[in-house]
């Protein structure tokens, strides 16, 4: 790889069928295809994942610029231009990576032929499932069918017969029949998971994926095999038959799970959210993302799920509801508590409202193992937005004995708190008893039972806005689904509040908050809420380099311990 | 304008023509002779008319000659109706059942012939062909409710059908005695 002063790699000048294309030196040629906007089908071959070359798929021709091998000049055409050495057999594209001067061809008969006779071998065996196959309207192996695929099978025996429902761990079924052994999930365990279970065993057509023998595929990553297999071999246990992927709805989101924001698709169908998989962000978390992180979405349909305003434990009306808490507020000595597991927007408002009743700012830390991966030690989405926003200097406390003792003393005799269960962050019950409470929070909690005035809240599914990763990274989320009937946007209640107790309007959508945000504080300064790119955007952090965060080392972070 | 203009003698009506005689006699005349010939009306709903081969009446679920269910809930007749009118709910068939090899199945099927415009594209776009469209085009009822036809209404309507495939007995054979593993 050449690199130029500024340290920026120099582009590499390759043809892809004839079209001069420059491309980053040392990817590959289906890579540098892509550039150039050609498909070079592939199985095996995944951009995070070695090479091995074994479906034969992305078959092409490739030449390089001749020369004399004495002298080293380029070897011309009669009319003068480079004559071509071109490779007289096809190669894999996967493993050829590009050189100046190099000419692929993606679309010559050669290539046509391979591409048909390697799919005719890939569908010999392949049982006619695609009625009840789940990979149905994803697989590589129907796509390619139609682009690449001879339309009809020449051949007249009997397909091979392989196992059909096999467990691999708690959470990926194997159907073996429907194979391609490209290896990926294989590599996948070895490289990205570190728990080497699967591999192939038999041989020829017989040749069958299997789990090694006592042990399951039970890392908290196994589902990512279902993601990255490109036919209908691996399945989710828990998708498995639910719904065809063709109906479902794609949004973008973040994950909740930890401070690493995973970016992730929601896909929904008529309002119910049936699976998350990851979206990719080379810079968060490449393709992958954690088991536990997709089961998230069971909060959004849970029994314990908020669904009503509430006054002392009657149900009433939700502008009822934000007056009586208003009122409570203002009256009072009031403490506010935030949440790391508020948005961006809920945090800058939860600010303003503090500001207003000069009142302190509490937020409990919720820390849990990391494992040096995609799952980090804090199990918050948006510490670093509490930081960037001002609701708290340092890292968010253990737990809220700080308070506590306030309540215990008096000075405190009135609560806000937005997404947090005081009795597991230190406050014991009859504390909560002494003082008036206002709860905006998801979930029913020992402290939604004591709650004065219960504020039902919505999960990051079903509203917009934004979190800030543990690599202060701004990252947006988007609704997927509608929040229960008769629920509003946290900061469309947070806004009222604000605006009741300040008697101005304030704004109430993501998108209007952050004009007022971007203008107010200036470490989101000149971002506009609609330009926040699908991968983010990466804010500056040097003023919070003294902190001593709790992560560990992971994926894409490096504590600043380590870094220097 | 004159001279363009025609004028008509109206003659004066003959005796035959004032007594209308022998009109009520033509006109009976006919009415008599359509008494003797052949009918070209039918007493419905008693007598149905015949359905041509190729109608498109109420769709139906079917089941093969030995009574499996042939739908395996791909919805791509739910994918496909324009009106919207299928829904249908996917299920994993019992693992131990006699159709186990054929692992998926409706939980629950329903078509609300309220929106069903009888466009047959179902019938069509069905790999498995399990939906049909069959001879009863009428359809009547008090409530709403009772033009949703639930899964067992479609198969009790749709009955049985031939199969010139068996794919899934080929498969099941294939599991029992085709190409050994081992």
């Amino acid at each position: 790889m050449s690199e130029n002063g500024n340290g920026k790699k120099e582009l590499v000048e390759i043809f892809v069928d004839g079209q001069p294309v420059k491309v980053l030196p040392g990817i590959n040629a289906i890579e540098a295809a892509k550039v150039a906007g050609k498909e070079i089908p592939h199985y095996c071959y995944h951009p995070k994942l070695s090479v091995v070359g074994n479906c034969r798929m992305c078959l092409m021709e490739m030449g390089t610029p001749m020369r004399d091998r004495e002298t080293g000049e380029p070897i011309l055409e009669e009319d003068g231009s480079q004559k071509i050495g071109w490779i007289p057999k096809p190669v894999i594209g996967c493993s050829t990576n590009v050189s100046p001067g190099m000419h692929i061809k993606t679309e010559s008969d050669l290539v046509k032929d391979c591409r048909e006779g390697v799919m005719e071998f890939l569908l010999v065996n392949h049982p006619l499932d695609c009625p009840i196959c789940d990979q149905a309207g994803e697989c590589s192996l129907q796509e390619y069918a139609m682009d690449y695929g001879r339309g009809y099978s020449r051949y007249e025996e009997r397909k091979n017969v392989k196992p059909k429902r096999t467990r691999l761990g708690p959470r990926v079924t194997l159907d073996d029949e429907r194979c391609v052994l490209c290896s990926r999930c294989i590599r996948f365990g070895q490289e990205i998971a570190d728990q080497d279970v699967l591999g192939f065993v038999d041989r020829g057509s017989f040749s069958t994926l299997t789990c090694h023998p006592n042990k399951e595929l039970d890392h908290n990553y196994s589902l990512n095999t279902v993601d990255i297999c490109p036919v209908g071999a691996l399945t989710s246990t828990d998708f498995r038959f639910k719904m065809r992927v063709w109906f479902l709805k794609e949004s973008p989101s973040i994950c909740t799970e930890s401070s690493i924001g995973a970016n992730t698709t929601v896909w929904s169908r008529e309002g119910t959210i049936h699976r998350i998989t990851p979206r990719r962000n080379d810079a968060v978390n490449d393709t992958w993302m954690t088991d536990s992180g997709r089961e998230l979405f069971n909060q959004v349909a849970a029994d314990t799920r908020l669904t009503s305003f509430q006054i002392g434990g009657n149900s009433a009306d939700a502008t009822a509801s934000i007056e009586e808490a208003t009122g409570l507020l203002s009256k009072g000595k009031t403490a506010v508590v935030a949440s790391c597991h508020q948005s961006v927007e809920e945090q800058f408002i939860t600010r303003k409202i503090a500001d207003h009743l000069n009142s302190s700012v509490y937020i409990a830390r919720h820390l849990g193992k990391g494992d040096g991966l995609l799952l980090s030690e804090d199990r918050t989405p948006n510490t670093r937005g509490a930081l960037l926003n001002g609701l708290t200097d340092n890292l968010p406390t253990e737990d809220l004995s700080s308070l506590a003792e306030k309540i215990d003393s008096e000075k405190v005799d009135t609560l806000l708190v937005c997404r947090e269960d005081l009795t597991r962050v230190g406050l014991s019950e009859a504390q909560l008893e002494k003082v008036k409470l206002v709860l905006l929070d998801t979930q029913t909690s020992a402290t939604a039972s004591h709650a004065d005035v219960q504020l039902p809240a919505l999960t990051v599914f079903e509203k917009n806005g934004t979190f800030v990763n543990l690599n202060f990274r701004l990252q947006k989320f988007s609704q997927a689904v509608p929040g229960p009937a008769g629920l509003l946007p946290d900061t469309l209640i947070l806004s009222k509040i604000l605006s009741t107790l300040t008697g101005e309007s304030f704004p109430d959508s993501p998108a209007t908050i952050w004009k007022s945000l971007s203008q107010s504080n200036s470490n989101f300064k000149g971002i506009d809420f609609s330009s926040i790119p699908t991968d983010g955007i990466q804010l500056e952090k040097s003023a919070f380099d003294h902190i001593d965060f709790p992560e560990k080392q992971s994926l894409k972070y490096s504590p600043a311990a380590i870094t220097g | 304008m004159p001279g363009k203009t025609k004028v008509l003698e109206r003659k004066p009506l003959s005796l035959a023509e004032r007594t209308y005689l022998p009109q009520i006699a033509t006109g009976l005349k006919t009415t008599l002779s359509n008494l003797f010939e052949k009918k070209v009306t039918r007493e419905y709903p008693e007598q149905p008319p015949p359905i041509p081969d190729g109608y498109r009446g109420v769709p139906t679920l079917v089941k093969d000659p030995n009574g499996r269910e042939k739908c395996v809930s791909c919805q791509l007749c739910e994918f496909v109706c324009p009106p919207k009118a299928i829904r249908i709910s996917p299920g994993e068939l019992d693992e131990t059942g006699e159709t186990a090899h054929v692992e998926k199945g409706p939980e629950e099927f329903e078509i609300n012939m309220l929106r069903c415009i009888y466009c047959g594209l179902c019938q069509e776009v069905c790999p498995e062909e399990a939906i049909w469209l069959q001879n009863v085009y009428s359809l009547s009822g008090y409530t709403r409710e009772e033009f949703v036809n639930n899964k067992e209404k479609l198969y009790e309507m749709g009955g049985t059908l031939p199969d010139s495939h068996f794919k899934w007995d080929k498969k099941k054979s294939a599991e029992n005695e085709g190409n050994p593993h081992h």
